[in-house]
């Protein structure tokens, strides 16, 4: 035990001794800023990992000359992400991007080691004076794509591949649906919750069940390619989610919602270099250009993408907004009053279904 | 309902099967030969991703005939990683349970790392070798719209039954697991037969890895068995050590996992889902708990399971 802590102090003193020339050094401003990111899965995974890293080539791009930036890949969502985040603090990174919800208390523990560091979670809600929190308005993507299923589907029944029933993926079930309601009334959601992020044979097998049941078009919130190419095999229609998944099946991809972390990426760094860095909360979408959509298919007619360009862009302008009532939930309950808008407050902790979605 | 109905609920339970079925079945065969190798997780992945790199390599050359060559790499690829553990259990005598664990996890990051370069890149499906007409068939489809893999998953469960039960061959082997020293006495190469035991259940474990990177997604993921090879030694357990119970068991999971499915998505939440979540955990308690009690009555299970084979000790 004590062996440790020595060690640990000399550690923290030898970071220290570091940190020192750091800082007088970036007193005469030639120092880039140097900016590091923890990824959960691998960079080429056409999904969660590589739409940070685009978001980090966007700022490396952007600020050219001023920052520096390195990346860690495939860091497990456990205590093993504690060391990552502390040894790219004592590499001399100055703003520190960790890109998944399980990093929350990784996060926070390495941030008090390293007070001089600027943390910021993506996904998370636990913050402190050095530790800011991101995420993005994914149900805005939902509700384009909710549009785009509406007016394709021909049997009037639709798919969702879910994993857990969290706030973030009952929030888009809820806007996919109540989008292709408003564009056909009888539209209902068939929905099958895999109970895990991960397992493709599991997740191919769900989507086989929904085309088996009759859904001709299959939305899905996990974490693998497995339910487009079912959709690919069995000639109906699905969504790419996070990234263009178009490559994993040409035909039945229609169009994906992209994040772009870039946009922020760039204006935080922004803010390092001109001092006004300050702990914070933010969600963002269209508007702020942390979503996009991937290019629309062949397969989408014109009507149906005038369509879905008038959904993104009246939520850029704020007019629409998926999540205004009348909504009711499964068992006809009025959760929403009509003309109101849902508050971020409620949305973030969302746990029941809009009419129309069978579970 | 029509007949199409169930036709497409049937092709789900396969698919969600023949994977488990696969690994199952060669680690029957390790087992009746008194070895216990717990890395099936570890080797399937290690066929699956050499399956997927060898197919995505050799597609431009050999086109049809890569899904075919991959299959083959995956088996050998398999019962290599397996020899590994054969080595350290057989010929340096540790133990078994330590040893399969340590083949599992160097299994899942030796495939990561192979793996590294192929995230993201696909290769066509290794599905149905038949003629359209009769693999699309509206009917018949229920007989001919499988992979290859599957009618090779199902022969293998009935040759093995066949070897194990019905064949001179099949009966050394068993004697070998039930009573080393006595088959070792009588002039039986044991340690011999274990590697070939061995090696089986590493190739059939890699082909049931190659499934899933070629039939059930044509791509490659880390970690795509996502618990497969933990469950198909479960199942060993669970078939009380006998392949027509083996394949009654490995259908009797796929439906039960594919009726989770169907329940689901028609609204019948009739058991919360967490109950589906902890089902493989439950049924692994079950399973060591039926261990436990048979070796009290009498077990099942070949006598010499799990235990080094010293004959100068």
């Amino acid at each position: 035990m004590t062996i440790i802590t020595r060690r640990h102090l000399m550690k923290t003193a030898a970071a220290a001794g570091l940190a020192l020339p750091g800082l007088s050094r970036s007193s005469f401003a030639a120092e880039p800023l140097k900016v590091g990111f923890v990824y959960l899965g691998a960079i080429g995974d056409y999904g969660w990992t590589w739409s940070h890293e685009q978001g980090r080539k966007a700022l490396d791009a952007a600020l050219k000359g001023q920052v520096v930036t390195s990346y860690v890949e495939n860091v497990k969502e456990d205590a093993s992400a504690v060391p990552v985040m502390k040894d790219l603090a004592q590499q001399g990174n100055k703003l520190i991007f960790t890109t998944s919800y399980g990093y929350m208390d990784q996060t926070l523990e390495a941030a008090k080691q390293f007070p001089a560091v600027n943390w910021e979670h993506c996904t998370g809600y636990k913050r402190a004076d050095n530790v800011g929190t991101y995420n993005s308005r994914f149900y805005q993507g939902r509700a384009v794509t909710g549009t785009i299923a509406g007016m394709m589907s021909k049997s009037g029944v639709i798919g969702f591949v879910g994993s857990f029933k969290i706030p973030e993926v009952v929030m888009g079930v809820n806007a996919f649906t109540l989008a292709a309601q408003a564009v056909n009334p009888k539209i209902t959601t068939k929905l099958v919750m895999i109970d895990t992020w991960f397992d493709p044979a599991k997740e191919a097998a769900a989507a086989e069940t929904l085309a088996n049941l009759g859904c001709d078009v299959i939305a899905q919130h996990v974490d693998s390619p497995a339910v487009l190419q079912v959709c690919e095999k069995r000639k109906v229609y699905g969504f790419g989610y996070g990234a263009d998944m178009s490559r994993f099946a040409p035909k039945a991809h229609l169009t994906a919602s992209l994040d772009l972390w870039g946009p922020y990426y760039i204006e935080r760094a922004k803010a390092m270099l001109d001092g006004s860095w300050k702990s914070d909360d933010v969600w963002w979408g269209f508007k702020e250009g942390l979503l996009g959509m991937a290019p629309y298919s062949k397969a989408v007619p014109e009507n149906v993408r005038a369509a879905a360009d008038k959904i993104i862009a009246s939520t850029k302008d704020g007019t629409y907004e998926v999540f205004t009532g009348p909504i009711s939930d499964q068992t006809g309950k009025e959760r929403v009053a009509k003309g109101e808008r849902m508050a971020d407050k409620d949305l973030l902790v969302m746990d029941w279904y809009v009419k129309g979605v069978q579970s | 309902m029509t007949i199409g109905f169930f036709i497409d609920a049937l092709i789900t339970v396969v698919g969600v099967t023949t994977p488990i079925l696969l690994a199952a079945t060669g680690e029957l065969v390790v087992e009746k030969s008194g070895v216990l190798n717990l890395g099936l997780e570890g080797m399937m992945l290690i066929g699956a991703v050499t399956a997927f790199a060898v197919t995505f390599n050799t597609g431009p050359d050999l086109g049809d005939w890569a899904p075919w060559l991959g299959v083959i790499a995956a088996a050998l690829a398999g019962a290599a990683s397996s020899m590994l553990f054969a080595v350290l259990v057989l010929t340096l005598g540790s133990n078994q349970v330590a040893t399969g664990l340590a083949l599992a996890i160097f299994g899942i990051g030796l495939s990561s790392l192979i793996g590294a370069g192929y995230v993201g890149m696909i290769v066509p499906s290794f599905d149905s070798v038949f003629p359209d007409r009769l693999a699309s068939d509206p009917l018949w489809r229920v007989v001919f719209g499988y992979s290859p893999l599957v009618y090779f998953a199902l022969f293998m469960v009935f040759a093995v039954g066949w070897f194990l039960n019905r064949t001179r061959a099949g009966l050394i082997l068993r004697a070998v697991g039930e009573n080393d020293l006595s088959a070792h006495s009588i002039g039986y190469p044991v340690i011999a037969i274990r590697y070939a035991a061995i090696a089986f259940g590493g190739a059939l474990a890699g082909i049931g890895g190659a499934y899933f990177s070629m039939v059930i997604t044509p791509m490659w993921a880390e970690q795509m068995t996502a618990g497969r090879g933990w469950i198909a030694l479960a199942l060993v357990v669970f078939s009380g050590w006998r392949a027509g119970r083996l394949l009654a068991g490995a259908y009797f999971f796929g439906v039960l996992m594919t009726l989770e499915l169907y329940a689901k998505a028609s609204g019948f939440s009739f058991l919360p889902s967490q109950f589906w979540a902890a089902m493989p955990y439950i049924a692994a308690v079950i399973a060591l708990a039926v261990i436990s009690a048979r070796e009290v009555a009498g077990s099942e299970a070949p006598a010499c399971l799990g235990r080094p084979f010293m004959p100068n000790a």
